[in-house]
């Protein structure tokens, strides 16, 4: 039959069902679809902490989101067009996310009394009016998968466990994605047993061919590719950019790199990624503990290595007195936060902005360090490629702080020309540096670049060079341990001015308001930048006016992030935690900030964020001064 | 040339020094800082002048500290070095002796410092066998902060943190270490100059994590705990020897000997047949020494000849020493094979960033 083709400008998928139902492949493989195919996307795996929760039940459902479109977006999106449910507990859990109208396509083979127990159902909500608000299609797609990879001789089990790839080739018809790439993927993963490999490819084809022959569905729907940057592009997770990133940071350095890990959830693919690649000289060290992760890096980076560790949260915690010793020898460091809800063991496989507070302050004394946040998924290439840039120039342990949303979730990446990266220079010491009372030649390991503050860094095996480093406090300069107070003072002071010293490489704030009529600045960090700006997309679109700043420095801040906060009205921070950057900007430039916070372990929803900004705004532009306390004459000055 | 030539095959791809070396060259500037008669200063004698001998070029050479009276040992060798915290130099260590092959890496920390906070360390750094050489100074007390027992002291020990008797079991760290099977365990005495001296080069000689436990008295706070292993009077009677290939024979004149029971398969202590003991054991009953066996059990049961409380008998020497793939070998061996061929890191990185499914936007 013909069927109606609906050009649509952008959509948003749920793949929902059992831990075990394979919805993060079908997801994975639906985005890689989708961005082979040149529309823009970004997507949202969401998935319980356990292994394998009790099958059919509402802890064991996992989800994965894809938003695509026509044009450039953001976010994952608030709320799907269309959940695809492979079992009761799925729809349960998810139906409450999606809007009213929306495409519900389910497997209706579990639908029995027992999983419809299980997931809480009294009754089969396929069969009363509970699902009435949506366009619901039920098929008993485990039946129809078995029955067409009956010719492959699996059990009926195994058979039926190639219904995720069917559900994605009726998908991939309605959505018209190229097939592919994922003919190709499955015949590659099971090479080795062909007749999973037979009945999945055949699966995700009956999928396909059920779209197109089936009469429920009259409608196929087309989203053009977005337009794009010219360029070679791939799609990424933040996981897999961060490792690139910091094998990119090794390779402009010249310096081998060296990671000292502990597995943890949500930070250890990047510990699988770099293992993979042994011939860039990469060494993976899989510690006993988190202590022995840092601390083995920190012994590589006194070796003249890139040393590198990867953790969350908890692991920051057990981490923080090495990260201090970091401080006080001077040396390169690279610590990765990829953070999760908290407290304690929190939720693990959930996103927050956790550890802002903790990168910052989390160590006895006073002990600074720069923090540097990418904002997306493919963003975290770069961050890591700075964050290296700034640990090896200005010897000093550097915070990298990605969450689990960016983490799992990914958008297509503009692959960089690798002659574009920045080099990195080490500039080992090789030469003594000052000159004794006796005339005769020494080093000095804490005599200064006098520019960045950045001590020499004199690797084993430089000869004339040998000095002892360690955590007691060092005389300036000549680098013996000193208890004088006043030499402690100087110190403390330096240790503080070297990071500050960084705001001399970090590039003024751009802030991105198109009229230049706004009085409400909304200014973010971290991965909240994609929400962020959905929000206020929105917001312009409806004809106020606001403005936004995202910041990839928060230790030390953009020199001139005093003066752009002074230049608005209203500043509203949204955070995923109870208002962390609030609280330091409050402190640092005294600006009453108005935090937007929500802690609930998933994104910030674009359309609610919105709905906040445009209070906001309008509370502004009526009074001009929402607070009532702001010195409007001073503001319209610095404007 | 490189150490290949000389007898430290833990040493291989350290490079060798030009021209000989002197202790002077390596004693740094700073004065040192221990109590007047610590036992810590007879050791670094002994280490200043037993680093000439090894023949190394001095830049090569690191030494990494923990936390405690001892890890102060590191600012007074004009070596690389670096005073870490507590506890987690193996950790360090380890990360250094896997990146630098041509370092020789030393680990110098106390009883408290590996056996309690660094406990984890210390055991996982012995089953890797990371190529390393790990001096364990052992007073059975703490001394850094002043006189609380440490997880060495005996058994009912009266200090400041235990005014009626600790109460937990102390280690015995050469069974410990046994016990993660490492590949190289020994145990020496601070005042013995000329047995540290044996031992710590062939703990240098080993390839793979050495584990030197050194007899150390802290004249402050817990002076005499070696006295009865010390004392001319009794020290006949109160160290058993080990020396590879030899029975294990000691006492007065050669009194008492070391054999393993039939019924259990332990070890004990006998005494030997004499003029003046015509019933003793017969001197080819004794055990006779094998450190180079591949099993740890005897070298094990060797170590519980130990005393848990006042040190009345110990066991001196090396008990075990055995060749197994180090860890940090195994992973450059790793990566050798891994980059067999790459040539431009450039374009390897081009190409990783390209991998996988791809497409182009003109
Ligand atoms: S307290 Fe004991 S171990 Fe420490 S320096 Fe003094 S004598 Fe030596």
């Amino acid at each position: 039959m013909t069927k109606q083709v609906k050009q649509l400008d952008r959509v948003i998928i749920r793949f929902a069902g059992d831990s075990g139902d394979g919805m993060q492949l079908t997801g994975d493989r639906f985005t890689q679809e989708t961005a082979t195919f040149g529309n823009d996307l970004s997507t949202l795996p969401n998935f319980p902490a356990e292994i394998r929760a009790p099958a059919g039940t509402l802890p064991g459902v996992s989800s994965f989101q894809v938003h695509f479109a026509d044009h450039d977006i953001l976010t994952p999106g608030d709320s799907p067009d269309v959940l695809v449910a492979m079992n009761p507990a799925a729809l349960k859990a998810n139906l409450g996310d999606i809007k009213p109208g929306a495409s519900v396509i389910v497997d209706s083979h579990d639908f029995t009394t027992r999983n419809l127990n299980r997931a809480g159902y009294a009754e089969n909500p396929l069969e009363t009016d509970a699902l009435d608000e949506y366009a619901v299609h039920a098929f008993d797609l485990t039946d129809m998968t078995v029955e067409a990879v009956k010719e492959f001789g699996l059990s009926r089990k195994d058979a039926g466990r190639a219904k995720n790839m069917f559900a994605l080739g009726l998908l991939s018809w309605m959505y018209g994605r190229p097939t592919e790439p994922t003919i190709t993927f499955l015949e590659r993963r099971f090479a080795k047993a062909p007749d999973i490999r037979d009945a999945n490819v055949t699966a995700f084809k009956a999928g396909w061919n059920f779209g197109e022959t089936t009469e429920a569905f009259v409608v196929q729907y087309e989203i053009k590719p977005a337009p794009m940057e010219s360029g070679t592009y791939r799609n990424i997770t933040g996981n897999l950019a961060l490792a690139y990133g910091l094998v990119a940071g090794s390779t402009q350095s010249g310096l081998p790199l060296f990671l000292g890990s502990y597995p943890i959830t949500p930070a250890s693919d990047i510990l699988h990624e770099l293992s993979k690649h042994k011939r860039f000289g990469v060494t993976t060290f899989q510690a006993e503990d988190e202590i022995a992760g840092v601390g083995a890096a920190l012994g590589a980076a006194f070796g003249g290595a890139l040393g590198v560790t990867t953790t969350s949260g908890p692991g920051i915690a057990l981490k923080s007195e090495t990260i201090g010793l970091g401080v006080m020898m001077e040396l390169p460091l690279l610590v990765v936060d990829v953070q999760r809800g908290g407290p304690s063991t929190g939720l693990p496989t959930k996103t927050e902005q956790a550890d802002l507070l903790q990168a910052m302050f989390g160590r006895n004394g006073e002990a600074p360090i720069p923090i540097v946040a990418p904002r997306s998924p493919a963003d975290c290439f770069d961050a890591a490629v700075e964050a290296t840039r700034i640990a090896v120039t200005y010897r000093t342990p550097v915070m990298l702080l990605s969450d689990g949303y960016l983490a799992n979730g990914s958008e297509p990446w503009r692959i960089p020309e690798t002659d574009d990266l920045p080099m990195i220079d080490p500039q080992f010491a090789t030469e003594p540096n000052h000159t004794g009372a006796k005339g005769q030649e020494e080093f000095w390991p804490y005599l200064r670049d006098e520019d960045t503050l950045a001590r020499p860094w004199a690797v084993p095996g430089t000869p004339g060079l040998e000095h002892r480093i360690g955590g007691l406090e060092k005389g300036d300069g000549h680098g013996n341990i000193s208890y004088d107070p006043a030499n402690h003072d100087l110190m403390v002071r330096t240790r503080q001015a070297k990071v500050e010293r960084i705001a001399d490489t970090i590039p003024p704030l751009e802030v991105d308001d198109p009229s230049g009529e706004a009085d409400v600045l909304v200014l973010g960090w971290g991965s909240t930048y994609g929400p962020i700006g959905a929000a206020v997309r929105q917001v312009r679109k409806t004809g106020l006016h606001v403005a936004q700043a995202h910041l990839r420095h928060l230790n030390p801040f953009p020199k001139d992030l005093g003066d752009v906060l002074k230049r608005y009205d209203a500043v509203m921070v949204p955070e995923m935690n109870l208002g962390q950057l609030s609280m330091l900007l409050r402190a640092r430039y005294l600006v009453d900030v108005v935090g937007y916070n929500h802690v609930r372990g998933l994104p910030l929803r674009a359309a609610e964020l919105a709905d906040a900004i445009t209070d906001l705004v309008e509370a502004t532009t009526s009074t001009g001064d929402p607070l009532g306390d702001a010195d409007t004459a001073e503001k319209e000055a610095a404007r | 040339m490189t150490t290949e030539s000389l007898p430290f095959p833990g040493l291989r791809d350290v490079p060798a020094a030009d021209a000989p070396q002197n202790r002077k060259e390596f004693t740094s500037d700073q004065e040192v800082r221990w109590c007047p008669g610590c036992g810590d200063y007879a050791v670094l004698a002994a280490v200043q002048g037993f680093l000439p001998d090894l023949g190394l070029k001095r830049e090569n050479i690191v030494f990494v500290s923990g936390i405690g009276c001892s890890s102060r040992f590191p600012y007074y060798l004009d070596t690389y070095g670096m005073h870490s915290i507590h506890g987690r130099a193996p950790a360090i260590a380890t990360g250094l002796a896997t990146s630098r092959s041509d370092l020789s890496v030393w680990v110098v920390t106390g009883d408290g410092d590996a056996l309690s906070i660094g406990g984890n360390h210390l055991i996982h750094a012995l089953r890797r066998n990371v190529n390393m050489t790990i001096l364990l100074f052992n007073n059975r007390i703490y001394g850094l902060t002043k006189g609380q027992y440490s997880p060495t002291s005996e058994l009912g020990k009266v200090t400041k943190s235990t005014p009626m008797g600790s109460l937990d079991n102390p280690f015995n760290p050469v069974s410990l270490a046994l016990g993660a099977e490492g590949t190289f365990v020994a145990r020496t005495i601070d005042s013995d100059r000329r047995h540290l001296t044996s031992v710590l080069s062939a703990a240098a000689a080993h390839r793979g994590t050495a584990l030197v436990e050194i007899y150390q008295n802290c004249p402050i706070f817990n002076d005499g705990a070696f006295d009865a292993i010390k004392d001319n009077d009794t020290k006949a009677d109160a160290i058993i020897p080990l020396v590879h290939g030899e029975p294990v024979r000691f006492g007065t004149e050669g009194s008492k000997g070391v054999v393993r029971d039939p019924a259990t398969g332990t070890l004990r202590v006998v005494d030997v047949a004499g003029p003046d003991n015509p019933d003793g054991e017969p001197a080819e009953n004794l055990l006779v020494h094998d450190a180079h066996a591949e099993d740890p059990t005897t070298a094990f049961a060797l170590s519980r000849l130990t005393d848990a409380g006042y040190l009345n008998q110990a066991p001196i020497g090396i008990f075990r020493q055995v060749d197994h793939p180090t860890y940090d070998d195994l992973a450059r061996e790793q990566i050798q094979t891994a980059a067999a061929g790459e040539t431009d890191t450039r374009q390897a990185l081009a190409g990783l960033l390209n991998s996988g499914d791809t497409w182009t936007v003109v």
